[in-house]
């Protein structure tokens, strides 16, 4: 009963993929129709040693890193305050959460237009008011500005599963660690911490694997610019092959993208893989 | 013994907490405001804008008339609904084996099958594009359903599986000896026990489809885009229309933030495959 699952899965990887791998050696344009010699490493070559390769290498981990300590380091203050008593727990929450469940384009817009406008926007006119001049955020930072988006939209999901993970926390440890006279910060330190790290490594795995491809918040902004300076591996990728209509150049990229997250992925396997057994 | 905490305590968590929580929650709550002002008072300044007195519900009709916002609705829906069904049918038997019959090679099927999701899709953006174009299935809702169920079928598969296997499976034997046909057992023993492992996978399923942005920008135009590629079309000039942008924004996030608010725990537990409980 589970073949049907197993062979469309199995064609959905392995089909798509090799074709990818086989353009990957083929001189190919969408725009230079003819014959489609084989090149060998050629598309690689000009892949890695292009400078936007450089760009969008460097601009990838700066993304990713970037909204994985904001997630991380907000999640697990956000898990914490929530976890405490308080009033209207249950709708706090649900305020928090909300972002994850905005479309990603959505997000992007409205923190481009609404927000980050320079003349239009909250933050160009709290600036204006107090008597700064207004950042122009996807001119001068556009990075720094898809970062705090996207952190925006995965930030709940970290404080989420932190939450989650917090609150299967045996009470009784840390009653009894109050009383042995442990202050809150060694109580976090010693004991929640520790509890914590399996769900922050499962977050980061899992946040990477999605962040490396975020593309639609690119899209909408910036188109990956001005330049490359908000051009990204999955970005670049999508600009050889379906703007430049190099299927060779792209599909380079593209196996190069994919063995990349293959390393964050293995990790991440070998986590859940444990957790199967137990 | 559960601690006893003082009002004081309570108030000031309160406090911080629901601050934080605004300050989310801001940029939603602000798009719903400006989706019921007219264009001139929706560029004006934070403060103005709140107390400026027009009210309108203007912006939702116009972004119908103008830009036929129920037929990207109604693409969203199919694709959503049709990639999630699609989704459930191929896997509720993979999964239901899976979790009552296993074998010595589950855990490596699951975990295949898990590996899958990792790919990268601009790995296979290429062959998939040249493959929908060569087929005709660029700009057709069937093709995008088509490939939302596979990128999400692992998901499914394996939320499906974690709720089967808290199934017991001693329930099966007793209603056997009480004489239950094979029938009568999925009928009436297991699948009650089930619906509600399917009704969240259901829900998750569908708000990740709803969300879904690469493959529907990158394969529809005109005639095929949900709502993630509709708001896209937004990204410039149009953009600088703050209303009509807030107005079509809300319509395109508000069925999912409603479906979100229930389905806080399933998605721990879906997006992490089991690995946080």
């Amino acid at each position: 009963m589970i073949s049907p699952a197993v062979i469309l899965l199995f064609a959905w990887m392995i089909v798509p993929l090799s074709l990818t791998v086989y353009f990957s050696f083929l001189r190919y344009n969408l725009l230079k129709p003819g014959d489609k010699p084989f090149v060998g490493w050629e598309n690689y070559y000009w892949f890695l040693t292009d400078p936007s390769f450089t760009a969008a290498m460097i601009n990838t981990l700066v993304l990713v890193g970037g909204v994985l300590v904001i997630t991380v380091i907000g999640g697990i203050l956000f898990a914490l305050l929530l976890d405490r008593p308080m009033f209207g727990q249950g709708i706090i929450r649900i305020m928090v959460i909300a972002p994850f469940f905005v479309m990603p384009t959505v997000a992007a817009l409205v923190w481009k237009n609404m927000f980050m406008n320079p003349v239009n926007g909250i933050f160009g006119r709290i600036a204006t008011g107090l008597g700064f001049p207004p950042v122009d955020f996807f001119g001068q930072m556009p990075l720094a500005a898809i970062t705090i988006i996207v952190a925006w939209q995965w930030l709940p999901f970290a404080t989420l599963v932190l939450l989650t993970a917090l609150q299967s926390l045996d009470q009784d440890q840390l009653e009894a660690s109050e009383m042995d006279g442990a202050n809150w910060l060694n109580r976090f330190r010693y004991i929640m911490l520790p509890h914590l790290a399996r769900a922050i490594t499962v977050v980061i795995l899992i946040q990477t694997i999605f962040l490396l491809s975020v593309f639609a918040e690119i899209l909408v902004t910036t188109n990956g610019g001005p330049g490359t300076a908000s051009t990204t591996l999955t970005y670049l990728v999508y600009v050889s092959s379906l703007l430049q209509y190099d299927v060779g150049m792209g599909s380079a990229g593209g196996v190069i993208a994919v063995i990349l997250a293959n390393i964050v992925a293995i990790f991440l396997m070998r986590m859940i893989g444990k957790n199967l057994d137990a | 013994m559960a601690r006893a905490v003082s009002n004081r305590t309570k108030v000031i968590n309160t406090a911080i907490a629901g601050t934080l929580g605004f300050v989310m929650f801001f940029p939603i709550l602000w798009i719903i405001i400006l989706s019921f002002k007219t264009e001139e008072d929706a560029i004006r300044a934070p403060l103005e804008v709140l107390f400026s007195a027009g009210w309108t519900t203007e912006n939702f009709v116009t972004v119908q008339e103008r830009s036929d916002y129920f037929k990207h609705f109604s693409n969203s829906v199919i694709i959503a609904l049709g990639s999630t069904l699609l989704g459930l049918v191929i896997a509720i038997p993979a999964a239901w084996s899976m979790a009552f019959v296993p074998s010595k090679h589950t855990k490596n099927v699951l975990m295949w099958m898990l590996s899958t999701k990792m790919m990268p899709p601009v790995g296979v953006l290429v062959p998939i594009y040249l493959i929908f174009r060569d087929t005709g299935m660029l700009d057709s809702r069937i093709g995008l359903t088509i490939i939302l169920m596979l990128i999400n079928l692992p998901i499914i598969i394996w939320m499906l599986y974690t709720y089967f296997r808290e199934i017991p499976g001693e329930i099966l034997e007793a209603a056997r000896m009480d004489g239950a046909s094979l029938k009568k057992e999925i009928l009436y023993v297991l699948a009650p026990m089930a619906v509600p492992g399917i009704a969240s996978t259901i829900l998750l399923n569908i708000i990740l489809a709803w969300n879904e942005a690469f493959w529907t920008l990158n394969l529809t135009a005109a005639k095929a885009a949900p709502l993630t590629a509709f708001i896209a079309s937004y990204s410039s000039p149009e953009g600088l229309f703050f209303a009509k942008l807030s107005a079509a924004s809300i319509m395109a996030i508000a069925p999912i933030l409603i479906m979100g608010w229930f389905s806080q725990k399933q998605l721990v537990r879906g997006l992490t495959f089991g690995a946080v409980k």
